[in-house]
């Protein structure tokens, strides 16, 4: 009997349909992969199962019972534990006590220290790894060391069924093949593992069986041994180029070079990065999320501690010790993919907001100069088709899309040689898309510098000259954007 | 050098700034024998017991990643509810049982603010410090209230009447209530969910703790703390006073600062706290006896606030590894 039955699983938050119909099952003792691009619905199909909130139609059964976890604690209690990406455990206890928080042996609400630590030392010499004290903090663990932990939690609820998120994520090689003896371990005590990855060829190492998730649906499952990657990446993309987007625009001829980056990196996830970006060019980073693409901008704009050589409008400059305010000096602009957190201050005004990075334009000794703030706003909101009750109303009150464009607006305001632009189009109606894209492309015909991040195919592919693609935190080469195809890309990403 | 070894230095370091800031005032004054002469220290030890009742209480809500504010109004309120309830007339077991579970209600009122309104303890519990120091002046009708008197007026003097005591009543009842206090906090399933709660409240959930529940428990339970501080305060003042203890709240968030506590949860432990509440105690006292205007003594106070905080934002930093 099938452990874990799904059929038509479906969830949709506001608008969006996060999950349109997901068949799956997995057996005792099966390691089956879930693959799917970023934002198919993997990591939503894990809260589901995890009991972080219940589908809107659909049915589950967990051994043949209809399964309905009300929280997290429930499932657990089922049967069902999640291995999180990022580990979920308390620095401050020790590791028994993580183990077995919530399943305290106890009597009449006094701990046995003793059951405990020999509870947890029990667990820990199962995978060979007796040597971990259970009465260490688990604060003073290394990562792989807390995952050993996170797992032993897991089995020590009885865990059926595991489902882990992206667990290699953060880990060095040498850790994923340790990672991966004790997922065989599992397999042989027949526990069920659920294993989410972007990357091919673990998969194929540790799994099994396979489901590929696309635009919220179970498109395609079977057996890894008798699919090829070329046929898995196809079901994960699926969808051809949309008509709006012509191909590859004529490159502009390369001004002078504006930027040069050589080895880049910035701990953890950013580890070596070189490129060249010349005036007039629009270079587009794809990637996975969380392979170093919003760390790279962040670097360069001055925002996380970084280390490698820059070579900016021809004079050098250490990656090291770069502060965002000279960074807007020397003339880059950065709009965070976060618009909520970093983009935009949404209490304060439309008028604000554009003007934010540059109010020395409309201001005199200190004071803001209204009446020139206000016509210099609404000439960048012309220029982006921004509908708006007045310059004055409150960023908040508009809807994503006129948010999205106040955001790019500001750097339009700000006018820097070079627009670091993070996922600048994504969640917003395609009409607003289009303006966005128009000027990202006026922009860059006036001579400036752009490099941009983003997870949609289609729009790096039109709308970019080249395309790099991150992996690992490491970049390839950047190409033509006509010599790339999503197939093409998709495989450069997910190739480790 | 190793973690276990930086763990006992990080454990000690309350210790030895108490001893440090005795060993100075015995210099200072001049005359160690009388400093350290039985009377004074009867007298240290007076003193620390509502702070130090206080931060037994303070040092649950720390742990679990919370602050309350509204300790100073609570002591108040409490302490006008025993005293009410003295004057009307009630045996002195009564009222004393009433303060306290006055100050377990406003717990349990706070943790219903934070879990079922969602508000940071921080703000919750600033409402309640009002709230509170408004409800205990309309009960005092704005005056303080005096009591007759009873064996509750012998809780917290100097020098008890039972001689064979040695010390307050007030003081044993503390260093119980904080040695069992310390044994459920290190020892119980309560006392460690406490600790997770504050690590990490996303594990603690995640491995079925009901933190909600979990909250309102820890709040109104160092409500009963507080609500005891009340009472002694009263013993003390020998009157129920609507504006004592006005700031106590962070007198009380010191000490469990200054015993080794963070502030983002997750650490503290009841003994730090206790010695915190003497440090506090043995810099007042030796201020007194040299004879140093309050506000010296106001300004050494607020700076070793900052630097035990300072403390504590560099064992965080020190403590986090790199990923």
């Amino acid at each position: 009997m099938a452990l874990l039955e799904l059929s038509g699983i479906e969830k949709r938050f506001g608008a969006t349909a996060a999950l349109s119909g997901v068949t799956l099952t997995i057996q005792p003792g099966e390691i089956r992969a879930l693959v799917g691009e970023n934002g198919a619905g993997k990591s939503t199909l894990v809260a589901i199962l995890s009991g972080a909130f219940a589908p809107d139609a659909g049915r589950m059964r967990l051994a043949g019972e209809p399964y309905a976890p009300r929280d997290a604690a429930d499932a657990r209690r089922s049967g069902v534990a999640c291995i999180h990406q990022e580990l979920c455990l308390c620095p401050h206890l020790s590791v028994a006590e993580n183990i077995l928080l919530g399943i305290e042996p106890a009597s009449g609400g006094w701990i046995s220290r003793r059951r405990a630590l020999a509870r947890a030392a029990a667990l820990l010499s199962e995978f060979g790894r007796g040597e971990i004290d259970p009465g260490r903090r688990v604060g003073s663990l290394a990562l792989p060391d807390r995952q050993i932990v996170e797992i032993c939690r897991a089995l020590a609820c009885d865990a059926r069924l595991l489902l882990m998120d992206e667990p290699t994520s953060t880990l060095q090689r040498s850790n994923v093949d340790r990672l991966f003896r004790l997922m065989r371990q599992l397999r042989d005590r027949e526990i069920a593992i659920l294993y989410i990855s972007h990357f091919l060829e673990e998969v194929r190492e540790i799994a099994g069986t396979y489901t590929i998730l696309r635009d919220g649906q179970s498109v395609d499952s079977g057996e890894l041994a008798s699919v090829g990657d070329g046929d898995l990446i196809a079901g994960m993309v699926g969808r051809q180029l949309q008509s709006t987007l012509a191909q590859g625009t004529a490159p502009a001829a390369p001004g002078e070079p504006l930027l040069e980056v050589r080895d880049l990196a910035s701990p953890p996830r950013l580890r070596s990065v070189s490129f060249e970006l010349h005036r007039g060019e629009i270079l587009g980073i794809a990637g996975l999320i969380g392979s170093g693409r919003t760390d790279l901008l962040r670097a360069l704009f001055g925002l996380s501690p970084a280390t490698g050589r820059l070579r900016w409008r021809g004079e050098d400059l250490p990656a090291a010790g770069l502060e965002s305010s000279r960074q807007i000096r020397r003339g880059l602009g950065y709009l965070s993919e976060d618009r909520k957190a970093e983009g935009l201050a949404l209490g304060l005004s439309i008028a604000d907001n554009v003007t934010l990075s540059r109010f020395s334009t409309c201001a005199r000794r200190g004071w803001i100069h209204l009446r020139e703030q206000r016509k210099q706003t609404e000439d960048v909101l012309g220029l982006l088709r921004v509908r708006t009750p007045g310059v004055r109303s409150r960023v908040l009150r508009l809807s994503g899309g006129n948010q999205q464009k106040v955001a790019l607006g500001r750097l339009l305001h700000q006018d820097p040689d070079l627009l670091l632009l993070d996922e600048p189009a994504r969640g917003i109606d395609v009409g607003s898309k289009n303006d966005i894209y128009r000027e990202i492309g006026r922009m860059a015909e006036r001579g400036k510098a752009i490099l941009m991040v983003s997870s949609y195919l289609p729009e790096l592919l039109s709308l970019c000259h080249r395309i790099a693609v991150m992996s690992r935190g490491r970049l390839s080469p950047a190409r033509p954007a006509s010599e790339w195809t999503q197939d093409s890309i998709l495989q450069a990403a997910i190739g480790s | 050098m190793n973690a276990a070894g930086r763990r006992w230095i990080v454990r000690l370091g309350p210790l030895l700034g108490l001893a440090g800031v005795v060993a100075f005032f015995a210099v200072l004054i001049g005359s160690p024998e009388r400093y350290l002469s039985a009377t004074n220290l009867r007298v240290i030890l007076a003193q620390t017991v509502i702070v130090a009742l206080g931060a037994i209480g303070m040092t649950v809500i720390m742990v679990s990643g919370g602050i309350d504010l509204s300790v100073g109004s609570s002591i108040a309120l409490t302490g006008v509810v025993a005293a009410v309830a003295l004057r009307g007339g009630s045996p002195p077991a009564a009222a004393l049982a009433l303060g306290i579970a006055a100050g377990g209600a406003v717990g349990a009122v706070n943790g219903l603010a934070i879990t079922g309104l969602r508000i940071v303890p921080f703000i919750a519990t600033l409402g309640m410090l009002g709230i509170a120091r408004g409800a205990a002046k309309y009960l005092a009708n704005q005056q303080t209230v005096n009591v007759p008197a009873t064996w509750i007026n012998e809780l917290a003097v100097t020098v008890p009447a039972r001689r064979w005591l040695l010390v307050a009543p007030g003081v044993w009842i503390t260093a119980i209530l904080a040695a069992a206090m310390s044994l459920v906090l290190t020892r119980t399933v309560f006392g460690r969910h406490v600790f997770a709660l504050g690590s990490n409240e996303a594990a603690a959930r995640a491995c079925g703790i009901a933190t909600g529940r979990l909250k309102i428990w820890i709040y109104a339970m160092a409500g009963l703390f507080f609500g005891l501080a009340g009472v002694l305060q009263m013993s003390r003042l020998r009157q129920g006073d609507p504006t004592v203890a006005a700031g106590a709240e962070l007198d009380v968030i010191a000490a469990v600062v200054i015993g080794g506590g963070s502030l983002s949860g997750g650490e503290g432990s009841i003994g730090g706290a206790m010695i915190g509440a003497l440090i506090m105690a043995v810099l007042r006292n030796g201020c007194q006896q040299m004879g140093w205007s309050s506000y010296v003594e106001e300004i050494i106070i607020g700076a070793i606030i900052v630097l035990a905080v300072a403390a504590d934002r560099y064992r965080i930093s020190r403590s986090a590894e790199p990923a």
